[in-house]
């Protein structure tokens, strides 16, 4: 009784055994990410971390999710949102691989153009393509319409 | 020496280098555009022409172009509901086209639509016009008319007017005139502003244009008056409508006196007063000429270097 002081801790989440690690999501962006991988569902357990601080971005989020791994058009799909995360692959309580997302030159087929008049809003036989002009915030350039694509319209997308 | 683009889909592919051969070899052929002389230089081509939105102007262009030097021209053009492509995709009907002609020219109403098309076929792509997307000709062909007529582009200080917004032909001459480094205006009310995308990539490239709602402010200093229509379905309320438009015409009592030409993509309507179409101010229907060379220019290029 009386033996500790206490102190004002990091809070930490619980390790996971096996699974993935999101880290360094940007500030409010875990659930854009959930959604990305189609989470919640009915057997994934997740764990998550929202505004918690983060020693270089100020406030991050956390997403902890129990045995999956992460399919590389989901990694470029999050590299839209949290273009700063990092990815931990967790195999029997060790970091087996560990990432910065890096967000491509280019993107196809992972977001749809906002511009209802462009020709990839139709039924032709066509994979939406777009060139990243700018990186941060994230600013796309439909290949198509030329339409410029920006942070809000890539979010609301997910 | 070839030509280095192989398709013409938006103004943003071309080099300043690329816009000056294009104009220097429309110049070479004004003699066989206005009938002095004759050219074979595309016997045995075909021009395959796909308008999927009427647009008599460019088709007779274009196809004057190809018949001015000899080459053939097949292709359709769509006057409404009644589609002879009905329930075909465009990507089938192209490649179908493009199987019987040495290059294609493409309008349609979907932005993309032209790029599209040139990802799939082999033949080089014109572009004549994508929604409210690019129009890449009817730019080239105005630099060629300010070139033509006053000497020159670099150096010179050009006001955009009316619906800058949708107008699709302001969007690609701004940044062609931009790349000229072009002293711009943009003349516009509120509600059809230059959009910010445009004005974003002309900042990224070090461009400044001056915006402003008062055509009067631009008056004494302009060498061009670019003029586009505002149309009536952009304001819901016609008084309002009528109010805008009034403020735009422009009449021989307001460019009296000034040193400037009036420049329009036509059709134009009544934002100019026909009086101006005879004076030395009203270059329109010298522009709508030069497109005819211009477009000869293009498909020369293309289909000699494909
Ligand atoms: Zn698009």
């Amino acid at each position: 009784m009386g033996r500790t002081m206490k102190k004002p801790k990091e809070m930490k989440v619980k390790p996971i055994k096996n699974g993935t690690v999101i880290d360094h999501i940007t500030a409010n962006k875990a659930l854009n990410v959930l959604r990305i991988l189609n989470l919640p569902d009915k057997k994934s357990k997740v764990t998550i971390a929202i505004n918690v601080l983060s020693a270089n971005m100020g406030s991050k989020d956390i997403v902890k999710i129990e045995n999956r791994e992460l399919y590389s058009s989901e990694v470029d799909q999050i590299a839209l949102i949290a273009p700063n995360a990092t990815i931990n692959i967790i195999r029997d309580y060790e970091i087996v691989e560990k990432g910065k997302i890096q967000l491509l030159n280019e993107i196809k087929g992972l977001l749809n153009c906002p511009n209802p008049n462009c020709i990839t809003n139709t039924s032709e036989p066509v994979i939406n393509r777009f060139y990243v002009i700018k990186k941060q915030p994230v600013i796309l350039r439909c290949h198509y319409c030329e339409r410029i694509v920006e942070e809000d319209e890539i979010e609301s997308q997910f | 020496m070839s030509f280095p683009l192989k398709n013409i889909i938006s103004i943003k592919d071309f080099s300043k280098r690329d816009i000056n051969e294009i104009l220097k070899s429309a110049e070479g052929l004004e003699a066989v555009a206005r009938s002095k002389e004759e050219s074979n230089s595309l016997t045995g081509k075909i021009l395959g022409m796909m308008f999927y939105e009427p647009s008599t102007r460019t088709r007779l262009s274009f196809e004057t172009a190809m018949k001015r030097l000899n080459g053939g021209v097949i292709g359709f053009a769509e006057t409404g509901a009644s589609s002879v492509t009905k329930g075909e995709n465009l990507a089938d009907t192209a490649r179908m086209v493009a199987e019987y002609a040495d290059a294609l020219v493409i309008r349609h109403d979907l932005e993309g639509a032209a790029r599209y098309v040139s990802d799939i076929v082999d033949v080089p792509v014109i572009n004549a016009g994508d929604g409210a997307g690019q129009h890449p000709t009817q730019t080239l062909l105005d630099l060629y008319t300010m070139q033509r007529i006053l000497g020159k582009i670099k150096g010179l200080k050009v006001a955009l007017i009316g619906d800058l917004k949708y107008g699709r032909t302001v969007h690609s001459l701004s940044y062609a005139l931009g790349m000229y480094g072009v002293k711009m205006s943009f003349v516009s009310p509120d509600e059809l502003k230059m959009p910010r995308g445009i004005v974003h990539d002309l900042n990224q490239n070090n461009v400044v244009a001056q915006e402003t709602s008062d055509i009067h402010e631009v008056l004494d200093e302009v060498d061009v008056l670019y003029v586009t229509r505002i149309q009536k379905e952009r304001f819901p309320d016609p008084e309002e409508y009528s109010r805008i438009k009034g403020a735009y015409r422009i009449d021989c009592n307001l460019i009296k006196g000034k040193d400037l030409i009036v420049m329009h993509p036509l059709p134009k309507m009544d934002e100019i007063a026909h009086e101006v179409d005879h004076t030395p101010y009203g270059k329109y229907f010298e522009q709508a000429f030069y497109g005819v060379p211009v477009r000869m220019a293009i498909l020369e290029s293309l289909i000699k270097s494909f």
